[in-house]
């Protein structure tokens, strides 16, 4: 592995101020499962690596801020996992992280890595575009928040300015109640990336939103307001021809060693129909609750 | 000449202060500079988990985490396990089952069952699977090690 400086700032200041000295040159480190890899492989040469695992302001990982749950880029997959509050309010959430890589892997890497790093199969993808959540970046110039709708480019790249620096995820508490369902597609149980990711979320009053990743070069979220994907009572002659329209967003590349693009566009409609009902059975017992 | 930085290490409750090339892993040092070899090094992609240790309660694959990281934290690697020359229960019910084949995966083994059974004293099957889920063997040996992680468990329990 190649030498660089290593910066360990204390606060979110230092660490913007280190960032906009080295721009480019500069790496930053939460988790490390992607960084330090890429780091030996020497497909990146940082000048300067930036450790936020030292700011006081970015812990706890996981807190309620201003009608917001707020993630810190501190926040590690095994936090969201046990996190009563992400349970209560985001349980679609928690289970993309309980699926990431093994046990070591969702002790070390962080949700903002994930959704940083812009792989078209990260798993917290899906959720967190279900769930409306935002990006928050800081610079010198200030702070702005990015819907994650806005965020994704494609493999590797996100509408991030150089200097910016991603502190953590804000997601708005349901101000309706709200049934959400994860589901996944691997070769293999265990230690593997996503064929296909997936989350669908439906709201009482009918909205239906549906995201879905490692289908194409970002993940996809999109919505039925029309009310007939999230009525139980709707027939399947009306629901398909929805979800295939929600579904035409999906392109995925023929050169993927994990699926060939028909086996995924065939499960992708599997895994939407099996998770969107998942998500309205959810949605009607959190009425009998 | 690399970067070089102070840390300091609690590695199976001895004290360490070095000073570490910022670059280098915490399973290089623990390795190179601390003679702790009991750790593998093997896929250096964070996917077979030979490189297994606990930092403060949590168990991670030491290749992808930097020395400098780790600085100021509590680590355990596989020759913490035994105590006064007598092995843990968990290492003898590996030996007892015949776990160990080539035994190169075992200390990572060892290391994340010793983690499982730390927060789930009465593991199921299934609940030893997902936690050795990052812990691959090759020989294969896994329906033993199965065993001997409830064979523990029941030990420990008696």
């Amino acid at each position: 592995m190649q030498d660089f400086q290593y910066c360990r700032p204390q606060t979110v200041a230092e660490a913007v101020a280190v960032l906009a000295e080295y721009k480019e040159g500069a790496q930053i480190l939460a988790g490390g499962t992607d960084l330090v890899i890429r780091l030996r492989n020497g497909e990146i040469h940082p000048t300067a690596v930036i450790d936020l695992k030292r700011i006081a302001e970015l812990r706890p990982g996981v807190r309620r801020e201003d009608g917001c749950l707020v993630i810190s880029a501190t926040a590690v997959m095994a936090d969201i996992e046990r996190s009563e509050a992400v349970l209560r309010d985001f349980p679609a959430l928690a289970e993309a992280a309980s699926t990431v890589g093994s046990v070591q892997i969702r002790n070390r890497a962080t949700v903002v890595g994930n959704i940083c790093n812009a792989s078209p199969a990260a798993d917290t993808a899906p959720p967190l575009l279900v769930y409306d959540a935002s990006a928050v970046a800081v610079s010198p110039g200030g702070t702005r928040r990015i819907h994650l709708n806005d965020f994704f480019v494609r493999s590797g790249q996100t509408t991030l300015q150089p200097g910016e620096l991603v502190t953590g995820l804000e997601i708005p508490l349901p101000k309706r109640r709200l049934g959400a369902a994860y589901t996944r597609l691997t070769r293999r149980r265990g230690t593997d990336l996503a064929s296909i990711t997936l989350c669908c979320g439906v709201d009482e009053d009918g909205v239906t939103r549906l995201a879905y990743g490692s289908v194409g070069p970002r993940p996809v979220l999109v919505l039925d307001e029309s009310g007939t994907l999230a009525d139980p009572n709707a027939p399947d002659e009306a629901k398909t021809p929805i979800l295939e329209q929600m579904l035409a967003g999906a392109s995925p590349s023929p050169r993927s060693m994990r699926a060939g693009p028909e086996y995924r566009l065939a499960m992708l409609r599997v895994l939407g129909r099996r998770a969107l009902g998942t998500a309205i059975e959810r949605l009607a017992k959190g009425e009998a609750a | 000449m690399s970067d070089r930085f102070p840390i300091e290490l609690t590695v199976n409750g001895r004290h360490y202060a070095l000073e570490v090339a910022v670059h280098h892993t915490l399973l290089d040092v623990l390795r190179d500079d601390l003679g702790l070899t009991g750790t593998k090094e093997c896929c250096v992609v964070g996917e077979c988990g030979a490189c297994t240790v606990i930092i403060d309660g949590r168990t991670v694959n030491s290749c992808l985490v930097l020395a400098v990281e780790a600085d100021g934290s509590e680590i355990l690697t596989v020759e913490g396990l035994a105590t006064a020359g007598r092995l843990s229960p968990l290492q003898q019910a590996f030996l007892d089952t015949g776990a160990a084949q080539c035994g190169f995966c075992i200390p990572g083994q060892l290391i994340s069952a010793h983690a499982l059974l730390a927060r789930n004293p009465h593991p199921t099957p299934e609940d030893i699977h997902e936690a050795l889920a990052g812990n691959l063997c090759r020989c294969a040996g896994y329906e033993q090690i199965t065993e001997a992680v409830l064979a523990a468990a029941e030990e420990v329990g008696r």
